[in-house]
This record gives C-alpha cells, sequence and structure tokens, in this order.
C-alpha cells in the first residue's frame, strides 16, 4: 500500500509540475529574458542600419567600403612609409594612422620622463625647484591645450628664419620655418653586424642584471650602472671600428626653394609634439606628487634609519610603491595624449583624424564610413594601450599572501 | 506577461519601414520664411562679412537672388560660413537649402554625393602665388617648393596632378581653412600659395605686403564654380538653376536692376517673358510670375553682380575673361526662358 501511495504521490508531483509555466523556473526564465534583450538590441541596431542604408541610398550618395581601393589622388606632407598621390586610399589611411602613432608614441615616452621629473621636482626641499615645478604645473594646466599649440606653431616655430637664412647648428643641423633638417644615417654593408653586436650587448646587460637582482636577494649590493653602460655601448662601437665604418651620413643641403636630402623633421610635428608632452606632462607630475604623497611617511623614515640616502630611498622605496598609485591614472593621461593628438588638424599635421575623417572623408563623400572606423580605430588604440598598461599595472600589484 | 508583449511592440515599431518622405524643400523654405544658404567662411569678393556682419559678394548675390525670387526680399537669407571640408556634408544633411560656396563642378561630387550642381556662376582655374623676390617667372620653375593649400578642395587634387605629371618634387602642407593657408604662406612656411585664381586674387588683399607677391602666369585646371542642392528635389534644383539663368538672360537682354520697371513696357517679347509680362513661367517654377523682375530689382543681372563683386567695380578688378557673356566672347550662356 505504502508503495503505491508514494507511486501515486510521485504521479501527482510530476503533473504538478508538468502544469506549471515554463516561466516558473528562475534559470530559464533568466534564459528567456536575455534572449529577449538581445533580439531588442540586434532589433534597433538592424533598424538603424536598414534606415541608413534606405537613406543615403534615396538620396543618391555612395555607399559601402570599396573607396579603399581608389587611388587617393592627394599628396600628404609626412609619410613614414612609401606614399605617392597615385596610392589608394587604403594606404592613406595607413599613413595616416602611423602618423598618429608616431607623435603619440613618443609623445607618451618623453611626457612620462618630463612629468615624473617635475612631479618629483615638486617634492624637493629645494624652494626654488619646488616652486618653480609649481609654477609650470599651475600654468601649463590651465591653458587650453588648442591655445599652447597655436601657441608652439605660430609664435616659437613660424618665426623661424627662411631656408636661406636657416640657423645652422654645428653638425649639419639646420633649423628654419620649414622645420629641423638633419643628417640622414646611410646604412653600408656591414652595418648588420653593429646591430647584431648592440643586441649581444644587451643580452649580456639583462642577463647581468638577472644575475644583480639574485645577489641583492641575497642581501649583498652590487652597483652594476657603469657595467650595463658599457655593455651596451661598446660592442656595437667596436663592429663598428672593426667594420670599417659602415654608417655615413647624408647632409641637408640648401637646393633651390629648400633643404634637400637629410633627414626632416616638420614644424608641423615638431609644435603638435612640445604641446603634448608639456600640457600631459603637468597632469603626470600631479600624478606621481600625489602617489609618492600616499606612500606614509614610515617608509621612508625607515630607509633613512636603515642608513640610505634621499635619493637611493626614493627610488628603491618610496617610488615602486607609489606606482601602485600612480600607473591607473597615468593609463588615462596616456589615452588623453593620444586622443588629444587629434588637434593636430588646427595646423596641418598629417595625423590619422587629418587624413582619414578630414581629406578622405571630404574627397570620397562617405562620412557615415568613414567616421565609423574613425571611431573603431581611436577605440581600437586606446583599448591596446590600456590593456598593456593593465598588464603593467597587474605586476605590479601588492602581491598577497 | 505583459511586459514582454509591450517590448516586442517597440520592437515592431522601430522595425517597421523607416523611409519618410520629405516636404519640398521650396515649400519648406516658404513655410520657414526664409532661405538657409551654405557660404565660405570669407572669402573678398565671394562671399565674406562687412564690418556689420552683412554677407557680400558674388556667391551671396545668388543667395539674395534666390530670395528675392521666392519672398520678394533679398534679406531673407540665413548664412552658414562653412570650410571647403565641412560643405558637402552641411548640404547633405539639410542643414543648408543651397551650397553657394565657390565650389568646383567635378563628376564625382555630382554624382557619388547626391548632389546637383546647378550651373556655373565663374569660370576659374588654379593658379600659383609667390613671393616676388623668389624671381619665379613660371609654374614649371616651382620643383621643390613647399606647396601651401586648403585640404578637401580639388585645388588639392591638381596641384598633386600638376607636379605629378611633370616628375617636379614638392612638399605639400595642407590646412584645414582658408586663413590658416594664407597666414601660412604669409609667415613663410610655404614658397607657393596654390588656389583658384580668382581666390588668389581676393586673398592676396589679406597679405601683409600684397606688392610683394605675384600671381604666375599658369593656369593648370577648369574650376567651373557654381552653387550646389541635394539630389531628389527637382522642383528646387529648377528654381536655383533658373535664377541664376535668369541674371545671365537679364544681362544678354540688356535689363539691370536700373531700368528693370520700365524694361516691363518692352515691346521685345523675350524681355516679356523674362519679366512675366507674357506666359506663366514663374508659376512653373513654383514661384510668382514676377520672379524675373524680384531677381533683377533687388540683387541686378549677372554683369552688374559681376563688377560689383569681383569685376571693375570691386577692389578685386577680375577681368571677365572667361565670364564674359557668349555674345562677347566669354563662356556664359543661358537657355531661353520660353
Amino acid at each position: 500500500m505504502s508503495e503505491t501511495a508514494s507511486e501515486i504521490s510521485k504521479i501527482a508531483d510530476a503533473g504538478r509540475r508538468s502544469r506549471r509555466s515554463l516561466l516558473d523556473d528562475p534559470r530559464l526564465r533568466a534564459i528567456l529574458l536575455q534572449a529577449l534583450l538581445l533580439i531588442v538590441v540586434a532589433g534597433l541596431g538592424w533598424a538603424l542600419f536598414e534606415n541608413v542604408r534606405a537613406n543615403l541610398a534615396s538620396r543618391n550618395i555612395a555607399s559601402g567600403f570599396g573607396f579603399f581601393d581608389v587611388t587617393a589622388g592627394f599628396a600628404i606632407g609626412q609619410t613614414l612609409i612609401p606614399y605617392a598621390e597615385s596610392s589608394t586610399y587604403g594606404r592613406a589611411f595607413v599613413v595616416g594612422l602611423l602618423n598618429t602613432l608616431l607623435v603619440s608614441g613618443i609623445g607618451i615616452v618623453l611626457t612620462t620622463v618630463l612629468g615624473f621629473l617635475i612631479g618629483v621636482a615638486r617634492l624637493s626641499r629645494n624652494a626654488l625647484l619646488s616652486r618653480l615645478a609649481g609654477a609650470y604645473v599651475e600654468v601649463v594646466r590651465n591653458l587650453p591645450l588648442l591655445f599652447q599649440i597655436l601657441f608652439w606653431y605660430l609664435a616659437v616655430l613660424g618665426t623661424m628664419p627662411g631656408p636661406r637664412q636657416s640657423l645652422s647648428i654645428p653638425g649639419g643641423v639646420y633649423l628654419n620655418n620649414r622645420g629641423i633638417m638633419l643628417p640622414k644615417p646611410l646604412f653600408g654593408a656591414g652595418s648588420g653586424a653593429i646591430l647584431i653586436a648592440f643586441l649581444a650587448g644587451c643580452a649580456l646587460a639583462w642577463m647581468l642584471s638577472l644575475w644583480a637582482r639574485r645577489r641583492r636577494a641575497a642581501g649583498k649590493t652590487v652597483a652594476t650602472g657603469w657595467i650595463t653602460l658599457a655593455l651596451v655601448i661598446a660592442p656595437p662601437a667596436a663592429a663598428f671600428v672593426l667594420a670599417g665604418a659602415p654608417i655615413s651620413f647624408e647632409r641637408p643641403e640648401l637646393t633651390g626653394f629648400n633643404f634637400s636630402g637629410g633627414l626632416r623633421i616638420l614644424p608641423e610635428f615638431l609644435a603638435l609634439l612640445v604641446a603634448l608632452v608639456t600640457y600631459t606632462a603637468a597632469y603626470i607630475a600631479e600624478i606621481v606628487r600625489a602617489g609618492i604623497l600616499a606612500i606614509p611617511r614610515g617608509q621612508a623614515e625607515a630607509a633613512y634609519s636603515l642608513g640610505l640616502r634621499r635619493a637611493p630611498t626614493l627610488r628603491l622605496v618610496v617610488l615602486p610603491q607609489a606606482m601602485r598609485v600612480i600607473v591607473p591614472p597615468l593609463t588615462s593621461q596616456y589615452l588623453n595624449l593620444t586622443k588629444n593628438s587629434s588637434l593636430a588638424a588646427a595646423i596641418g599635421y598629417p595625423d590619422f583624424f587629418y587624413v582619414f575623417a578630414g581629406t578622405t572623408l571630404n574627397q570620397t563623400g562617405q562620412a557615415i564610413e568613414i567616421i565609423a572606423i574613425t571611431m573603431a580605430v581611436y577605440l581600437l588604440i586606446s583599448l591596446l594601450t590600456s590593456a598593456a598598461m593593465n598588464v603593467y599595472n597587474r605586476r605590479l600589484a601588492l602581491q598577497e599572501r | 506577461m505583459h511586459r514582454f508583449v509591450y517590448a516586442l511592440l517597440i520592437i515592431a515599431g522601430f522595425s517597421v519601414s523607416t523611409a519618410r518622405v520629405e516636404a519640398a524643400v521650396l515649400d519648406q523654405i516658404k513655410a520657414k520664411g526664409f532661405l538657409q544658404c551654405g557660404v565660405s567662411q570669407g572669402i573678398p569678393g565671394f562671399s565674406s562679412p562687412d564690418d556689420k556682419g552683412n554677407w557680400t559678394g558674388l556667391d551671396v548675390d545668388v543667395c539674395r537672388a534666390i530670395a528675392a525670387a521666392i519672398f520678394n526680399d533679398p534679406t531673407k537669407v540665413k548664412y552658414t560660413p562653412l570650410s571647403a571640408k565641412d560643405r558637402f556634408t552641411a548640404l547633405q544633411s539639410a542643414e543648408i537649402d543651397v551650397l553657394s560656396r565657390n565650389t568646383t563642378w567635378t563628376l564625382s561630387r555630382d554624382t557619388s554625393l547626391g548632389l546637383n550642381f546647378t550651373g556655373v556662376i565663374y569660370y576659374d582655374g588654379q593658379g600659383f602665388m609667390v613671393r616676388k623676390d623668389k624671381k619665379v617667372n613660371s609654374a614649371l620653375e616651382l620643383s621643390g617648393a613647399s606647396v601651401c593649400t586648403q585640404t578637401g578642395t580639388t585645388t588639392e587634387l591638381n596641384v598633386a596632378d600638376f607636379f605629378r605629371s611633370r616628375k617636379m618634387k614638392y612638399d605639400i602642407v595642407a590646412f584645414a581653412t582658408a586663413d590658416e593657408t594664407v597666414k601660412a604662406y604669409d609667415s613663410g612656411r610655404c614658397d607657393v600659395f596654390t588656389t583658384d585664381v580668382s581666390q588668389l586674387t581676393a586673398e592676396k588683399l589679406k597679405l601683409a605686403k600684397p606688392d610683394d607677391h605675384i600671381i604666375l602666369p599658369e593656369i593648370i585646371s577648369k574650376e567651373p564654380l557654381g552653387p550646389v542642392v541635394r539630389q531628389g528635389d527637382e522642383q528646387w534644383f529648377d528654381v536655383v538653376k533658373w535664377t541664376l539663368y535668369a541674371m545671365i538672360n537679364a544681362e544678354e537682354l540688356g535689363v539691370t536692376s536700373k531700368n528693370v520697371t520700365e524694361m516691363t513696357k518692352s515691346p521685345n517679347p523675350e524681355i516679356k517673358r523674362l519679366l512675366g509680362i507674357e506666359g506663366k513661367f514663374g508659376e512653373a517654377l513654383g514661384l510668382s510670375n514676377d520672379w524675373g523682375v524680384r531677381i533683377l530689382k533687388h540683387v541686378g543681372n549677372y554683369g552688374e553682380i559681376f563688377d560689383r563683386n569681383v569685376g571693375a567695380n570691386s577692389k578685386l578688378n577680375i577681368d571677365r575673361g572667361l565670364n564674359k557673356l557668349w555674345s562677347k566672347g566669354g563662356l556664359q550662356y543661358a537657355p531661353p526662358i520660353r
């Protein structure tokens, strides 16, 4: 009897379960809701896309990405890869992108160095130095960046003399209102040996640093600075002499209107770089100062009491800890610098935004595609930068045990 | 459960046909009471604001003539100053009704941009300006020069063609606005400034020492400049086109802003049709029949606006050249009103 009773109750259970709506299952309901939301979002996206497509077609405006293969027909003032007027819009896209990466890459390195120096200087016990650093931060940080770019371009570089009255700097360097002309290194046969020697020297220096780290971990002090420097410089220098000095220089020469030959740095590039570096450095200086002040005084005092002087205390005790505070806001300054480089349009430096979202957009008239690609490219650059910085940040993070 | 139903309804609402029918441009303009006209950011003679903020110039007079034809009032225009780079987007997105901004008529602009050129108000060509002390007499001597130009223009492409086809070297320095370009040339950043000759003549006046510069004799391109409208509204296209033709026909027939009232009594049937005494040509365009009188009374014929803005009676003092009437050896020719 008990058997049949349990049998009956089982059947009843099953019946009750089947009568219950599927929506009463919380897990199923959650999945269903997510799916619905996805459909809503996708539907909206599709509607938007269709709407744009239909409107463009009804107005006879060309659309699609076919323009990438079309001859651009315009010249670009600074090209890191070979580019001619007969190149395609696709190539112009790459040229512009590389110009943006060049100014942001160099800018990030220089602004980091300058920002750290000023940030540390602001905390200096030397009143003059700290006041100067303070004044720099307050002035530079509080003037609009566009104004600073125009200042460097028009008021500083714009007043340089013409090519025929160039300021000459010994060593074949000339400065005029067309930019800076530098001797261009020409690598002859045997230059490869110098590169190999240099890489070998770097490898040795790296191994030395690994060894030194182990020694330090064992509580010994090792001074490796000079040896490292020698390892990096001596092998390529020796290879240079042994290979019979294969590197020669092409000096810029005044021919006709302008200098020809040599390397030329455009005034537009210089103005943009200097403005971006000095402007961003003011923010980085404040981040560095805040990072250092965030470390309890006890840390530095403990180092002093162990007999460390001020400089090694800062370098070995305070800064490594401060980096944990500094890195996250530093990342956003790097992103700012990269994005701010699009202000290049104001002075005609052919960066990505100017070449692609400016000239290419205007010549092809395909605003929607080009603006979408431009957004995607800046987003990608920013995401890659922050991904790299996040990796670095994770390595710095406090290892909790 | 109701919420799901609503959500689905919302999606359905968005997905249903999103195409919309737009009202005719002419009706829109009549309803809002003014014409929105895209002009340059300041090119003397073509479109530039004076010290009181009133716009004047050849391109501006086209806008005023259209407004006069529609409203019998040439002041019912609002101007949108546009850079070369932004002008087409502004027109495509209907921010402006007509673009009258020394814009060169080319095939790609006429087709892939979804725009229509309504005619030619000025036959121009591209030239070069250099400093006199460079001792250059011909564009063929410009090899190795730095060239300042404005981006987003046919100029930028022509100069590339010119140097490329002659295997001459050059450095391009392209700026976003005309003002920046001129400033850079004036400060010595470039050896050469290149744009349409009419504009070179106009910009030359803005330089610190205009007499230190010369415009080289070579004309390297054809630059037919004219007003532009969006594709897809034939009526509006016709209004702008025939406003232009009315001014050219009027010059040919000798009708000016001064004598237009007397001319209404003229026995000449062509003049009668132009001034709406005979026929219903204005109504066919969606305007009133005295549209011709309105244009001429308020703005003038083609010869008058040319002389006043860029020709003999202006600071620019440009020769009519190609812009003479066809009957006087030039290219300006308008289809008949009949």
